[in-house]
């Protein structure tokens, strides 16, 4: 009964801010004219800083390791011997494996493509559109007559890993340069804030108002520094995976049709999400529940 | 040296000494079918012991049930910085080998 007491109360919180119009954490508007990400970014951490006065903003990067004390002890045990150490070593071969035709993903990429993780993604001036870190292995690929790697697991999910762990402690800082930029930011704080599938719930409704509120048997992580660990070893897939495999999986969660995996409305969101996160550092892989 | 499936860390500590081994290993069970419905050959750590000063300090009996890439953790009395750990791994192939790690 608790835990039904626990849900109901988390969507009525959400209830109550959507009838406001207004969502809740990100006080600006819902429009091009009105929207400002930087109002957005900083109510956001306010919110999450009034309603745990006891966690620093940097902390957020372990999610819900950093709000709730049993789980982060189990959590603690498992990164003794992190699950994900094996991937990054492959990914660290696949990385340097050089392609057919002689280049490798090193050439696409700035600095070699070490430590370069935090100014992912990122908006594409002359592609017109968000440009995610596994987009671009993908185009740096397919520009050297390789074959594209699936989006959501294995090579891709090992190299993604590596970069990540090279960029370990860089900071966060994803730029909107224009208005086209700020309409994808914009694309994604609404797919943020939307409701769907059958369950009707949004992703704010969990991860805004329903951070670290039993759902079930589990304790959803909050959305500030949720994107910065990626791509995580989850212990339910036994193995490695994207954000955008976990972008899925949460729609069906909510018994909703999963959108594309890396289609516009998925990069959007990484995009948005990455942005809220401005300011923190990249501490992927990770590994959670 | 070649690298070894073993990734361990052990510590000594009041007189004990606490080891975490990871192995990078399929465990492959046999029952699982690739793409065109053919099983998957059997392959899996079936043994493995650890020992210290040539006396056996942990056994285990491993099979299908244990999961892919395992980790163990345990503690033995004795042990002390930098002296080594003989670690020992049998598959059901019959394949073997035996890695060392030191003690920190």
């Amino acid at each position: 009964m608790k835990i039904i007491k626990s849900l109901l109360m988390g969507a009525s919180l959400a209830m109550v801010a959507s009838a406001a119009s207004v969502s809740y954490a990100a006080t600006s508007g819902n429009t091009l004219a009105t929207v400002d990400p930087e109002a957005d970014r900083l109510a956001l951490q306010s919110y999450f800083q009034k309603r745990f006065p006891k966690v620093q903003v940097e902390d957020y990067v372990n999610g819900i390791y950093a709000l709730d004390a049993p789980s982060r002890e189990q959590w603690q045990d498992i990164e003794e011997f992190p699950p994900y150490e094996f991937d990054i070593e492959e990914g660290e071969e696949l990385f340097n494996e050089a392609f057919a035709n002689g280049k490798s993903y090193a050439d696409c990429f700035a600095n070699g493509g070490i430590g370069i993780r935090q100014n992912f993604p990122r908006w594409d001036e002359a592609q017109g559109q968000v440009v995610t870190l596994e987009l671009a292995i993908n185009q740096c690929r397919e520009a050297n007559n390789e074959k594209a790697l699936g989006w959501k697991k294995g090579k891709i999910a090992k190299i993604s890993a590596y970069m990540a762990f090279t960029s370990r402690d860089n900071v966060f800082d994803v730029q909107i340069p224009n208005d086209d930029a700020k309409a994808a930011y914009l694309d994604g704080k609404q797919s943020f804030y939307t409701r769907r599938g059958q369950l009707n719930m949004s992703c704010a409704n969990c991860h805004v108002a329903g951070a670290n509120i039993l759902i079930r048997a589990d304790l959803p992580g909050p959305t500030l520094g949720q994107v910065t660990h990626f791509p995580v070893f989850r212990s339910k897939w036994g193995e490695l995976g994207t954000l955008q495999r976990r972008y899925g999986g949460c729609q069906k969660n909510v018994r909703g049709e999963p959108q594309k995996t890396q289609g516009d409305k998925f990069r959007n969101l990484e995009f948005f999400q990455t942005y809220m996160s401005n300011g923190l550092v990249v501490n992927g892989p990770g590994s959670r529940k | 040296m070649a690298k070894g499936i073993l990734r361990a860390k052990a510590k000594a500590k009041g007189g004990n000494t606490v080891v975490k081994i990871m192995a990078k290993h399929d465990m492959e069970t046999g029952n699982r079918k690739d793409k065109s419905g053919n099983k998957i050959p059997a392959n899996y750590i079936q043994t493995l012991s650890v020992a210290y000063n040539g006396k056996t300090v942990m056994e285990s009996n491993m099979g299908t049930a244990i999961s892919k890439n395992p980790y163990l953790s345990f503690t033995f009395v004795g042990g002390a910085k930098g002296d080594e750990l003989q670690m020992t791994w049998t598959e059901i192939t019959g394949a073997t080998a035996t890695e060392t790690a030191k003690i920190k």
